[in-house]
């Protein structure tokens, strides 16, 4: 990707990762970008890295526009190493003198990555920093969603550079949200499912703090994915709406693995009682869909049902895996309820069943097990079970 | 004496171990903290804090 000038003078010098399709157990299935801004003015400020593999593409960006020699100051919004990863070959490029602005906490994790001694230069939440004709302003967004996270807005431009927030794993040669269209919102709902959900309360306080403070925006900016510039508010709104977790559809994720189709079956009974009750219902196999896109199916859902056959005692290995990655999103104001087969000895619904508990799911019934294979009585107590779930969904 | 976690990054206040960083020497309880003291990790108020 050849640097983009998404306004005057500040260009967007970061790459796209075509092929990456394992973010760190994301699914990225049109891979992912590491957007980095270069502001030029009296002092030339880069805002982020990329991730280090792809340092010689971002030095080489810089350089079409200026210098990198010639960079001022570099600003570290989020340390992870999508970001910061090529921090070491820009500092060593630059100049390991340069000033580098990050967060309190920004410049503890840098140094717990990098094991530098950098010039660093801590700021809070309201500090502006004059870079000549513009201004920038820093507002810490602690656990949005690390420690050290902050964004940094420019004000003559009304231009907020958000970090990972609003960011969407997607590669592309679209930049921006008035090229992609609304084909852009399911990635936007997929990250915020799987990396910001559990810090919905938050997400809810800072979107208020914003208001309160009045800023505008012309632009959003995040780190990955497209530039927000044709309606920013729109994915402020999706976010408010996405954090509340009102989880007003009538929709319900059967989410389960099986061994030999029995538990398989169990799940189709229930999706038939649940459509019954006009729920709209989705069965979702863990060896066939990945734990990242049935989580975004669980954002919205009200009701939540998870299966699994007893293997040697315990849960399949899929759904221990699922539930430990949902247990962790911390999902609010749902239904859950455990099903499965099992051969003699008969725990996985009961584990399940003590999970969602613990997650602080609604439990409407203490959850269904059948032994090997379900005869037609046993898959009718399965499409009771729907039902039920589907009346306590109706309310 | 009672650690307290922090509910959103999941931090531990010890009061046999403070948090000197901050100005709070051990062992000082979680009750004994100042109002506006916050988390270290991730900046949450007091309330924000359960029992562990």
């Amino acid at each position: 990707m050849k640097p983009v000038e998404i306004a005057k003078e500040i260009y967007d010098v970061g790459v796209n990762d075509w092929n990456i399709r394992d973010f760190h157990g994301y699914s990225t299935h049109m891979g992912t970008s590491y957007n980095a801004f270069l502001i030029i003015d009296e002092k030339i400020t880069l805002i982020d890295t990329v991730k280090k593999d792809f340092a010689d593409q971002l030095i080489d960006n810089i350089s079409q526009v200026v210098d990198p020699k010639k960079i001022d100051y570099v600003i570290s919004n989020h340390t992870e190493m999508d970001h910061s990863g090529s921090l070491a070959r820009v500092m060593h490029r630059i100049g390991e003198d340069k000033p580098l602005f990050c967060s309190k906490m920004g410049e503890k994790n840098l140094s717990r990555h990098f094991h530098k001694k950098w010039n660093y230069r801590p700021v809070k939440s309201g500090e502006e920093l004059n870079i000549g004709s513009r201004t920038l302003t820093f507002l810490e967004t602690r656990m949005l969603h690390w420690p050290d996270s902050m964004f940094t807005y420019l004000k003559e431009d009304k231009i907020l550079f958000s970090s990972d927030a609003f960011g969407q794993h997607y590669a592309g040669h679209e930049k921006f949200d008035d090229v992609i269209g609304d084909a852009i919102m399911p990635h936007a709902r997929k990250y915020f499912a799987n990396i910001l959900l559990l810090y919905a309360p938050l997400i809810l306080k800072l979107v208020e703090k914003v208001t309160e403070l009045g800023l505008e925006f012309n632009m959003i900016c995040p780190d990955h994915g497209i530039l927000w510039r044709k309606d920013p508010a729109k994915i402020i709104g999706a976010y408010v709406e996405w954090s509340k977790q009102e989880n007003t559809e009538k929709k319900a994720v059967i989410v389960y693995d099986t061994m030999w189709h029995s538990t398989e079956r169990m799940a189709e009974a229930i999706v038939s009682g649940l459509s019954e009750e006009g729920i709209n219902v989705r069965p979702m196999k863990l060896r066939e869909w990945h734990r990242s896109d049935i989580m975004t199916e669980v954002m919205d859902a009200k009701a939540v049902i998870v299966g699994s056959p007893t293997l040697n005692n315990g849960l399949f290995p899929t759904v221990s895996d699922f539930l430990t990655y949902m247990k962790g999103l911390k999902p609010q104001n749902k239904i859950g309820t455990a099903f499965g087969s099992y051969g003699w000895s008969g725990e996985s619904a009961k584990l399940i069943h003590k999970e969602l508990e613990a997650m602080k799911f609604e439990m409407p019934d203490q959850g269904l097990r059948l032994q090997y294979v379900p005869d037609k009585e046993g898959l009718e107590q399965c499409a009771e079970l729907g039902r039920k779930i589907g009346k306590a969904i109706n309310g | 004496m009672d650690k307290y976690v922090c509910n959103v990054c999941g931090y531990v206040y010890d009061p046999e171990v403070a948090d000197p960083d901050n100005g709070v020497n051990p062992v000082t309880k979680f009750g004994d903290l100042p109002d506006e003291w916050e988390c270290p990790i991730c900046g949450a108020s007091k309330d924000d804090f359960d029992k562990e």
